[in-house]
């Protein structure tokens, strides 16, 4: 980004007398006094002291303490950042101790979640299960729709629709998450009540995802809830690295007389690969943290689920639901030892899909996710 | 010697043709999932229009408390004002937090980025924002209700109040700030930096009364989004504010916000809530869509000024 970068220490290393020369001309005075070549009296005393604060009044005005102050404050504010990463792991973890003593990995390969004070058993993997399948289902529905905006916008759109499309694209990730709740609560859950799950039940029925009853509140509405809210997120990132790639790609093979569609798909989409598949990544962490939205369509069901109809609980959606309103002091630990399960696994994928977003654009990219 | 078969004559049109439609094709695929994809946004709006525009436009309704659950045709509706002012004493106070901290972080970042803790801040901020909100929200939740009477320095705070519920939001907006930030810094030239320091300018001052001043703009927005997300945040305060049908009195005690309203009568019984609860949704999303559209509005005008566009 940066190919002309200035030195961090430039313009006080040159005329400006440091606090170097301040204590090397002390120095020298001294010597000179005690080998007698300068007379230990007023004048004499009073030439070098003058020099001496000229010197250092020179020096703290000239900003080294500024300049240090400055870093340190800067640099205070920063390390606070990592603080907060840290200490939200680590007391995540503090919490989690209880739970972990009592059922150490088997918690992470546990199927059953109890809070009843008489069985008191817990493990993760119902919300594990629940969180990885919708977020997949998102992925999967989201996937086609954000490339597909993606490629519009790059390579097909009228360059007056770039900017207001993508916009309005890039509206639906600042759209709250609750609305999105609310909108799948009112018009998104009777939809799939009533026509969609049906459907599905009648074509698709016999691939064994689809049994029970058609309620609409549950694993399939959340994972259609969650595609519509990561689809902003992939389509930007996607957008963006697409855009980055040089034009002379794109033009090479439009010269060899490629269609657009092949051009894209041959010089354009290989290109900017790993910055999609970063995209993908990032949408995939953020449909593995949505909350509210999940938390109000998915059903609140804490077991292993059996068919994409049946009611779910993710694990950010257990910690909305139970973490207050609990049965025993294990189900909070639990419950903590779930939430920094879930926060591992987004770190995870943040860090993957930031190191591959990151490789392609150098910048990172969008402003709000 | 018989020679490699004859190929089958494929006329050079047909192929041409196919490869024609075949672009043609997903032209049009890649146009119906950009109408797919902002559906969702056009039926939101629309819905929160048709649901909440009668109440949200009643007198008194952003300023009265909420009204007694009630399920009739012709039940009291008005009043979101706790929520409203619930949300301002909460996004205020986490701005006051992290507004300094991430702007004195992005400029730790972007300006001291030859060191390798800058690079590692702006990776952390980066990684920060896909934290999940509610991993917040249980973070200080678990912290002041578990550790903090067990730390001898730790502010003991009561949960849940506006206080935790504004730490929360602004760990929240932290990462957020930070990142648009130093994106702004970033894209001052450094031809600028460079001439405030051939000018023996310190670069502290420089970098305070020059390259930041320049980039004010970015900065700016980049607060307004933070403000924005996190004045829609539930999850966070979800335990840690937790809703209250009342004005706050003071602020270590439950307080109203308005997504919390939107999360509680969302899901309850009574018809006249859910009004309410559409009400408020629509008065969020104004405020929320009207922010962002200013805000890419700003940064586009900045990229221009800064001649990146």
């Amino acid at each position: 980004m940066n190919p002309v970068t200035h030195s961090p220490q430039s313009p006080y290393r040159r005329p400006r007398p440091g606090f170097a020369d301040f204590s090397r001309r002390t120095v020298r005075f001294s010597i000179a006094v005690l080998e007698g070549r300068a007379p230990l009296e007023r004048d004499s005393l009073r030439r070098s002291a003058r020099t001496a604060v000229d010197d250092l009044t020179e020096y703290l005005k000239v900003a080294q303490w500024s300049e240090a102050g400055f870093y340190a404050l800067t640099g205070v504010a920063g390390v606070a950042v990592l603080v907060v990463a840290v200490a939200v792991a680590a007391v995540l973890a503090e919490g989690a101790q209880a739970s972990f003593h009592a059922f150490g990995f088997g918690f992470l390969w546990g199927k059953i979640w109890n809070p009843n004070p008489s069985v008191n058993v817990f493990g993760v993997v119902p919300f594990v299960d629940d969180t990885l399948i919708t977020s997949a289902l998102a992925l999967f529905l989201a996937v086609p729709l954000a490339l597909g905006s993606a490629i519009f916008l790059t390579t097909q759109a009228p360059r007056w629709m770039r900017g207001p499309v993508g916009t309005a694209i890039e509206l639906l990730a600042a759209i709250p998450s609750v609305i999105y709740g609310l909108w799948g609560l009112y018009v998104l859950h009777p939809l799939m009540e009533k026509t969609v799950e049906p459907w599905l039940q009648k074509y698709l029925g016999w691939s064994g995802l689809f049994g029970g009853h058609a309620v609409g509140l549950d694993i399939l509405t959340a994972g259609v809830i969650l595609a519509v809210m990561i689809v902003p997120t992939v389509a930007a990132v996607s957008r963006d690295t697409i855009a980055a790639v040089p034009s002379a790609q794109r033009e090479a093979a439009l010269s060899l007389g490629a269609t657009d569609w092949e051009s894209t798909r041959m010089a354009l989409l290989p290109y900017a690969r790993s910055g999609i598949i970063g995209g993908i990544i990032l949408g995939l962490g953020r449909a593995m943290g949505e909350t509210m939205a999940v938390v109000m369509v998915i059903g609140g069901r804490d077991a292993v689920p059996t068919s994409l109809l049946s009611g779910g609980q993710t694990i950010a959606s257990l910690i909305a639901n139970e973490l207050v309103s609990y049965q025993t002091t294990l189900q909070v630990s639990a419950i903590l030892e779930a939430g920094l399960v879930l926060l591992l696994i987004s770190l995870l994928v943040n860090v993957v899909a930031r190191l591959l977003v990151w490789r392609v654009l150098n910048v990172s990219t969008g402003t709000m996710e | 010697m018989s020679g490699p078969p004859p190929r089958p004559p494929v006329s050079k049109f047909d192929r041409t043709s196919r490869r024609l439609v075949m672009n043609y094709v997903v032209a049009g695929l890649c146009g119906a999932s950009v109408l797919v994809v902002l559906y969702p946004l056009l039926d939101i709006v629309y819905t929160a229009f048709i649901q909440g525009g009668g109440v949200l436009f009643q007198a008194g309704f952003l300023t009265d408390t909420q009204p007694p659950p009630c399920s009739a045709i012709s039940c009291n509706t008005v009043g979101i004002g706790p929520d409203i002012e619930g949300t301002l004493i909460m996004v205020g106070l986490a701005s006051l937090i992290a507004v300094p901290l991430g702007t004195f972080a992005a400029i730790f970042a972007s300006e001291y980025k030859g060191r390798g803790l800058g690079r590692a801040i702006s990776f952390t901020a980066d990684v920060l924002t896909g934290m999940p909100s509610i991993i917040v929200g249980a973070f200080v939740y678990t912290y002041f209700v578990l550790y903090a009477p067990t730390i001898e320095l730790s502010p003991q705070v009561i949960i849940p109040s506006a206080i935790a519920g504004a730490l929360a939001l602004a760990i929240i907006m932290l990462p957020i700030i930070v990142r648009t930030t130093e994106e702004a810094l970033r894209i001052v030239p450094n031809s600028i930096r460079e001439a405030a320091l051939a000018l023996g300018i310190p670069k502290w001052k420089s970098t305070l009364r020059i390259v930041f001043v320049t980039s004010l703009p970015g900065a700016l927005t980049g607060i307004l989004l933070a403000v924005m997300r996190a004045a829609g945040e539930a999850a966070p305060i979800l335990f840690t504010a937790a809703g209250s049908p009342y004005y706050a009195q003071n602020l270590n005690q439950p307080t109203a916000a308005l997504p919390l309203l939107i999360y509680t009568f969302a899901l309850s019984p009574s018809s006249n809530w859910l009004k309410v609860a559409w009400g408020a949704t629509l008065f969020l999303l104004i405020m929320v869509l009207t922010a962002n559209i200013i805000a890419r509005l700003m940064i586009h005008r900045m990229a221009v000024r800064m001649g990146r566009i």
